[in-house]
């Protein structure tokens, strides 16, 4: 008989195998996870519709979703044409502070000195609620657009340098004097290391810092412009036209997931490194606001 | 007589102005060139301190070190060290880890684009010559510990530097993986023949890779013993094993244990 023979499987008929039984089990779970948050907002709906029809609340208390949805319908155009106008705000808001946040990220993390100095100054900044500061700005720059754009970008570049610093200055001391003994220069190293190691605390960011540039440049809206949905919530709630507040609300939200998602979708094709080997941990990121 | 490659003269040095810790203090030693000296001593002896002082990565607070000729007072410019941690850049491939002093040392740096393809093949040469043909497309996480291990020597040693530093570069390891590195450090040694420093607590790591070991005292750090390892070169793991090297192991034990006590005893006056 020959000794290479791959011995038979013991036959059994208890069906599935164990690990077979097990993969099951995960594709079970994965296609249950990627439909889990659809059938909840729709479970949400429903109800919602539920509760305002038997306690017959009033459509100026709580619209229903219905009543949302008719609204929305009716004024399809103006929503579509501020929501533009506040996603416009919102990513050039967003731009300014991904290249300023950056920048500055690197300066404070490659720099202790620069960290001493600043990292106070932005926490003090940080906690400014940035609602008051929109009366300066109409008063520097006046009604319009720039207000919005500027909020937007305040309120979101400190998550951004916050994490880009701690993803450079925690480069392992071991790493820093191997390169340094090689002859590297800081700038060697802030290329070589610090840089693609900040890179997914920088991604990481991205997607708290474009949630929060959607609040600020809502609020700005809100205070003082003639445009976008912020200023298009309160115009339809002076009018008690709440249905229609609703429906702002409803599209704010949209937006946020959808730039979000965006963002992940940019996390994973740069970044996937740093998640190998650890999967559904993610990179600590700090909230601003 | 030739001049040694690097000679330590009356080191001292403290950590954190006046009152800090003194960490070496006449610490002197000198390493002829290709040599391959040992320092071992005590956890805390100030080993690591002096791999520092060596490469210029801190300034000293007295003394002076003179590598090649010249005095050090900033960082050497093409010194290859490896450290316990292996220190690998995850989002590299393991042949790019490698290659990365490449990158950063002249005159490879400016070479490096147009002569890519003897560089690519100079470091699978050494990736090869330590076990890890094969490996050279994968990413750190997908290696063990004594792979990476590997990787980093090798990392060390891609732009044959004239000074090689190790700081304990076996010493997360276990007992079988460490010998295998042991015989693979040797063979490279021998090939590329740099001047290395090994800082280590073992002393079968020591006597078995070293020309000459070199034993510290408890902290403040200075040299107070010195042996030369006669035996011949490729040495096999069964010369572990041999009378001779077994009393070289004993009498430098005895050296260690002398020092701990003392710096046992001085800590106790301290105290008192
Ligand atoms: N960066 C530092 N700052 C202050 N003290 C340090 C620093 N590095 C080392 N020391 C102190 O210097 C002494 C020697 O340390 P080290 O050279 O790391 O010893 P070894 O490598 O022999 O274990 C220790 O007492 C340690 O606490
Ligand atoms: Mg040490």
């Amino acid at each position: 008989m020959p000794r290479d023979a791959t011995p038979e499987p013991i036959p059994t008929n208890r069906g599935p195998t164990r690990a077979e039984a097990m993969a099951l089990a995960a594709r079970r779970r994965r296609r249950l996870q990627a439909w889990l948050p659809w059938i909840i907002i729709l479970g949400t709906f429903l109800i919602w519709e539920a509760v305002v029809f038997a306690f017959q609340i009033p459509q100026f208390i709580l619209p229903a979703p219905s009543d949302i949805a008719a609204s929305m319908y009716k004024w399809w155009w103006p929503l579509l044409d501020n929501s533009w106008q506040t996603l416009m705000t919102t990513l050039i808001g967003f731009a300014f502070a991904i290249a300023f946040g950056l920048a500055l990220g690197v300066a404070i993390g490659s720099s202790s000195l620069l960290y001493a100095g600043l990292y106070p100054l932005l926490i003090a900044f940080n906690s400014v609620p940035k609602v008051a500061v929109v009366p300066i700005l109409v008063i520097w720059f006046g009604i319009g657009t720039v207000p919005a754009v500027i909020t937007a970008f305040l309120i979101s570049f400190f998550p951004i340098v916050v994490n880009v610093a701690t993803g450079i200055a925690t480069v392992e001391p071991e790493l820093r004097d191997v390169l340094r003994a090689l002859g590297a220069k800081p700038t060697d190293i802030i290329r070589k290391v610090g840089l693609p190691r900040a890179m997914p605390y920088f991604f990481a960011s991205l997607k708290i810092a474009i949630t929060v540039a959607f609040v600020g440049s809502i609020i700005a809206e809100t205070v003082a412009s003639n445009k976008g949905i912020g200023h298009l919530m309160i115009l339809a709630s002076s009018r008690f036209d709440v249905p229609l507040v609703f429906a702002g609300l409803i599209i704010t939200g949209i937006m946020g997931v959808v730039m979000y998602a965006i963002a992940v979708k940019i996390e994973d094709r740069t970044t996937g490194w740093a998640m190998r080997g650890q999967e559904g941990q993610s990179v600590a990121t700090s909230i601003g606001g | 007589m030739e001049r040694p490659f690097v000679e330590i003269m009356d080191v001292a040095m403290r950590y954190g102005g006046v009152e800090g810790t003194l960490a070496l203090k006449d610490c002197s030693l000198t390493v002829g060139k290709g040599e391959f000296v040992a320092v071992v001593g005590p956890s805390g002896c100030g080993k690591s301190t002096l791999m520092r002082l060596v490469t210029g990565l801190w300034p000293m607070t007295q003394g002076n070190v003179i590598v090649a000729g010249q005095e050090v007072d900033r960082p050497l410019s093409s010194a290859g060290m490896a450290f316990q941690a292996p220190t690998l850049l995850p989002w590299r491939t393991i042949l790019a880890n490698v290659m990365l002093p490449l990158e950063v040392v002249e005159p490879h740096r400016r070479r490096l684009r147009s002569e890519r393809a003897m560089y690519d093949a100079k470091a699978r040469r050494l990736l090869a010559m330590v076990g890890l043909k094969g490996f050279e497309e994968k990413f750190p996480y997908q290696l063990s510990g004594g792979m990476q291990q590997r990787a980093s020597l090798c990392r060390a040693l891609i732009h044959d530097p004239a000074l090689l530093m190790l700081d304990e570069p076996f010493g997360a390891l276990d007992i079988f993986t460490r010998e295998d590195l042991w015989l693979e450090l040797q063979t490279v040694c021998q090939t590329l023949k740099p001047t290395v420093i090994l800082v280590t607590h073992d002393l079968r790591e020591a006597v078995f890779l070293a020309d000459r070991v070199l034993v510290m005292s408890s902290r403040p750090g200075r040299i107070i013993a010195e042996r030369k390892v006669p035996f011949p070169r490729p040495r096999t793991m069964e010369d572990i094993y041999k009378p001779e090297f077994q009393a070289l192991l004993h009498d430098l034990r005895e050296h260690i244990s002398d020092a701990r006590r003392a710096g046992a005893t001085l800590e106790a006056s301290h105290a008192a």
